[in-house]
């Protein structure tokens, strides 16, 4: 029963009841304990959640209730009862037999529960020890022998299970199976002995397992990594927004003494409603590695790197990148301010559109997709909801947006909502959102999205960014919206994509959705930011940069948070030649040969926004104060001033205002010519996609997290598995002539001449070792 | 309504006017030889009294036996450290002076019988003002007042105490942890006294 989202085209049902002397109105359907709430009165609980299905498990919430004069013979659950006309409730506050039955219960709850407060993670936030103190009796009138089990148990490598503590409200196992539909745990035994347990077969490998730790009304379930480290007194609490992914999690970050020690997710409830995932709950130690850059570098003259200050480092960078033809990678992890630094720091200073944000796989057809579908156009999580039919296009929700997973399966599992999924194989994701799997060949996905029917103007396409690893395969998407009518939207995988494209952080795009080509949005920008002239040539993508570093057609780059094994695997050897600018946190392969080296901030060290794939802005404050790390976008402005050629971009505010100053360009968007589709033949074609937790830099230094990783398996269809004589398990050896991966296999639904495997996991990295990344002949043998 | 509000204001001049009217200062006459030596009896008699000076630092007075001076962190009669580092004392302290940080203990090493025991351990003495609330408020006794009360330095550093300096000392029975709990024994048995010294 939903309680809590009446879709604006229902007319609501109004109910008129009375609780405690007063009278409120509320929708049908509503829960007394919800109605309650309306009044300001405090039902105490511990199963209900308002986002959960009732299921009445804890009894803390039990009030009198009287229909037209009719009592219920005993106090009734408030949290499983919905209001009816003419109801009389009574709570705690004005029904002795309620507030006995309250504080019984409450005396039954703490009899098995142990003194642990403690030694508890809880304790200080805890409702059992909130709600004990508000509605409990002082005194226990026990002084038996508390029953006692083992302590904790790993439920996963993150998740720890503390089952003397457990209440059995139920929440943990209605989540796992409600909201993130992977029903691992579930309450084992009857009676004293009841406890939540794991299938002993299959580890509770959730990507959701860390809301569980989050909505344990007790200390039962704990997360390895906080185990004892703080109090929530000790805690400084930030609101800030994920950067892990382009979902756009609202998040809440906890620092004690300059330290980030936890990151829950934030109540939003037009994004993420009250959940995230475990990447973004738990990865956030790679801020505090050792490699970390704290002061900036420049290679000397004996080719090492030295450390160096900051009117050193920026002298150097600006006397580099002033040469005539210099170019910008910006990467996909900046913020939109930082983004809008880059974009503006490319046109005002370096006076070029060589600048592509795509450290990925990419196409000039994408680059036109984006410009003319894509950019000022938004889409929101609502549409989802609203949606009759939900396609998703080389977009694994599940591990790509896992938000979007959760938003999709609520509709499944609510109305049925109707998926279907172009994809190479049955993912676990699709078949929890019971998807019609349309099977593909990684590259040949144009010709299924053409004989897509049945949409409506209410229909909903999803594409991933790895669609345009298929060759017209935009162009048809593109197609099937229009002539169905149906919502277009792009779900990058990297949380800044969104706002880099916004703000023309591409070679044919400047900021707002302006179009390089067009003469008028040219000039509109140029009054803006009062110079005389802006460039007016298509820029380079990020492919043809490197080929002009290679060629030497481009003397030096300017370059923020690029990995170059994203891109391809020969890209660093590009790089190598030209004179690098690397604005990193950490080292990495690109400071290995970058000139100058500027260290910047962390998300939790800045401040910023992310558009994320709905094109919402999710802003964020600093958490941590790092007096000498700055975000990009302040560098920039400083290497500009240095050159003699500002952008004025003093701060992240300065950006922020200057950008939402520009607004969007509501002239003509540049026409999209679509590109025709090739059909892709072989033995064996190779299907990748990066799974939610992998070999990602940014998970670096959490073991616990990285052990939940789902494993690295190479999936084939049965006929080859019986062609090489394999069974599950069983090591298979994927090559090509650059190199091997080693996995163990997998049968499961896949097209006979396809393979499909992780394409960044610890022990798969495709573009690394196979030099591609999807929709290439690969050969398969046994190990 | 008015009259309901009729209150006479208070008179500020009230005040001064007492002031200028307090008792003037009795004039005993002239001062006789008589009254000086009337003067000189409370010296006179002072004479004949044991003095209560004390030639500190060369002596050192016991204080009163629940003098509340530094701060001292327990053993288990084995040598376990009875903080479990849970930052009540932290929580309960007005003046913010004491930090504590948990950690867990491993089988490898184990510093305070069950599960967590406090790494890190600070009182500042700065700010400290020996109220006791701590000790109220600390679970396992694993905190309590010494009377030692000689707590002066010359530098801030110095008087933030850390958890070595802090903690009790190695007495007959103890071991220094980290070492495992007494075989056969919980924390438990620990907290009701059960175990016993290590004999040597």
């Amino acid at each position: 029963m939903s309680t809590q989202e009446v879709s604006s085209d229902v007319t609501l049902e109004l109910i008129t009841l009375t609780i405690d002397g007063f009278e409120v109105t509320v929708p049908k359907g509503t829960l007394v304990i919800r109605a309650a709430e309306k009044l300001g009165i405090q039902i105490p609980r511990f199963c209900d959640h308002p986002l959960l299905d009732p299921v009445g498990a804890c009894r803390q919430c039990l009030v009198d209730i009287e229909i037209n004069g009719r009592k219920f013979p005993k106090p009734q659950a408030s949290c499983t009862i919905p209001v009816e006309t003419g109801m009389v409730v009574n709570t705690q506050l004005t029904s002795n037999v309620a507030d006995k039955a309250q504080k019984g219960i409450m005396e039954f709850l703490l009899v098995n529960h142990p003194l642990d407060c403690p030694v508890c993670d809880k304790g200080g936030e805890c409702p059992l020890q909130n709600q004990a103190m508000s509605n409990g009796n002082g005194e226990s009138r026990f002084d038996g022998y508390k029953r006692t089990f083992e302590k904790p148990i790993n439920i996963s490598s993150q998740v720890l299970l503390d089952r003397e503590r457990c209440i059995l409200c139920a929440r943990c196992t209605r989540f796992s199976e409600e909201i993130a539909g992977d029903p691992f745990i579930t309450l084992n035994e009857r009676g004293a002995l009841q406890q939540v347990g794991i299938y002993e077969e299959k580890p509770f490998d959730s990507y959701f397992s860390g809301n569980t730790v989050q909505i344990c009304p007790v200390g039962a379930l704990t997360g390895a990594s906080y185990r004892f480290r703080a109090r929530p007194f000790d805690l400084v609490s930030t609101p800030s927004a994920c950067e892990h992914c382009a979902s756009g999690c609202d998040m809440r970050t906890d620092v004690r003494r300059g330290k980030t020690l936890r990151r829950l997710a934030g109540d939003d409830s037009q994004v993420n409603e009250e959940w995230n995932c475990d990447k973004g709950r738990w990865a956030f130690k790679y801020a505090t590695a050792s490699d970390r850059i704290k002061t900036p570098m420049v290679r000397g003259a004996d080719g090492q790197l030295h450390e160096a200050s900051w009117p050193e480092a920026l002298a150097t960078a600006a006397a580099g990148l002033s040469v005539n033809r210099a170019a910008v990678l910006v990467g996909g992890r900046a913020t939109v301010e930082d983004a809008y630094g880059y974009s503006k720091f490319a046109r005002v200073a370096l006076n070029t559109n060589d600048i592509d944000f795509r450290a990925r796989v990419h196409t000039d057809e994408e680059r036109d997709f984006l410009a003319s579908a894509i950019v000022g156009v938004q889409v929101n999580y609502s549409a989802i909801d609203r949606a009759d039919h939900l396609v998703l296009i080389g977009f694994e929700p599940e591990d790509e947006s896992p938000i979007v997973f959760l938003r999709a399966f609520k509709q499944v599992r609510k109305r049925g909502l109707k998926v279907t999924t172009i994809a190479p194989f049955t993912s676990r994701g699709s078949k929890k959102l019971k998807a019609e799997v349309v099977k593909s060949i990684a590259g040949n996905e144009a010709h299924l999205i053409a004989k897509i029917s049945g949409l409506t103007s209410k229909s909903v396409i999803l594409v991933g960014e790895r669609l345009c690893e298929s060759s017209g395969g935009l162009s048809a998407t593109l197609a099937l919206s229009q002539s169905s009518g149906a919502k277009l939207a792009w779900i990058p995988r990297r949380a800044g994509e969104r706002g880099a494209l916004e703000v023309g952080a591409i070679g044919t795009l400047l900021p707002g959705g302006r179009s390089v080509s067009d003469a008028s949005a040219r000039v509109d920008l140029q009054s803006a930011w009062g110079v005389k002239s802006l460039p007016e040539n298509i820029g380079r993508t990020t492919s043809e940069i490197i080929e002009g570093l290679h060629n030497g057609d481009i003397d030096s780059l300017l370059v923020g948070g690029v990995d170059p094994l994203d891109i391809s695997a020969d890209a660093i050897a590009g790089l190598e030649k030209a004179f690098v600018v690397s604005l990193e946190m950490r080292h990495s392969a690109i400071t290995e040969i970058a000139n100058v080296i500027l260290p910047i901030a962390a998300v939790v060290e800045k401040s910023g926004s992310f558009l994320d794939w709905e094109g919402r802005a999710r802003a964020f404050e600093a958490a941590v104060d790092v007096p000498d790390l700055r975000s990009d976008v302040r560098i920039l402005s400083m290497i500009a001033d240095q050159m003699g050629k500002p952008i004025n971009l003093p701060t992240v505010a300065s950006a922020a205002n200057e950008f939402s100053a520009l607004g969007n360009w509501d002239g003509a968007r540049a026409p999209f010519t679509p590109t025709s589709a090739t059909l892709i033949s072989g033995d064996t074609i190779l299907a990748s996609w990066r799974l939610l937790l992998d070999a990602g830099s940014l998970q670096d230094g959490e073991a616990n997290l990285a052990n939940t990783a789902h494993p690295s398996v190479a999936i084939i269809s049965a006929e080859r598995a019986e062609k090489l004589g394999v069974k599950t398990g069983d090591s298979v050896r994927v090559f090509n002539e650059r190199g091997a991966i080693t996995l163990s296999c997998e049968i499961r639904d896949i097209e006979n001449n396809s393979v499909w495997i992780p394409r960044n996991s610890h022990t798969s990295k495709t573009i690394a070792t196979l030099g591609v990344a999807s929709g290439a002949s690969v050969s398969v043998v046994k190990a | 309504m008015s009259e309901l509000y009729n209150i006479e204001p208070f008179k500020n001049d009230a005040i001064e006017k007492a002031a200028l009217e307090s008792t003037p200062v009795v004039d005993n006459g002239p001062s006789t030889f008589l009254t000086q030596l009337l003067g000189f009896w409370v010296t006179f008699r002072t004479m004949f009294k044991k003095p209560n000076t004390v030639q500190y630092p060369e002596v050192k007075e016991p204080t009163a036996p629940r003098f509340k001076g530094r701060h001292q962190l327990n053993r288990h009669p084995d040598g376990l450290e009875k903080c479990i580092g849970c930052e009540l004392c932290a929580w309960a302290c007005p003046a913010d002076a004491i930090y504590v940080e948990g950690e867990s203990n491993t089988e490898e090493a184990r510093f305070s019988p069950g599960e967590r025991y406090g790494k890190v351990y600070q009182i500042n003495y700065l700010r400290c003002i020996f109220c006791g609330l701590c000790i109220e408020a600390c679970p396992t006794r694993a905190l309590t007042m010494t009377n030692e009360y000689e707590l002066a330095d010359d530098s801030r550093e110095k008087l933030i105490y850390e958890k070595q300096d802090l903690l009790a000392p190695i007495h007959q029975g103890m071991i220094m942890p980290p070492h495992p709990m007494a075989p056969g024994a919980d924390d438990g048995s620990y907290y009701r006294g059960e175990v016993k010294g290590v004999q040597q």
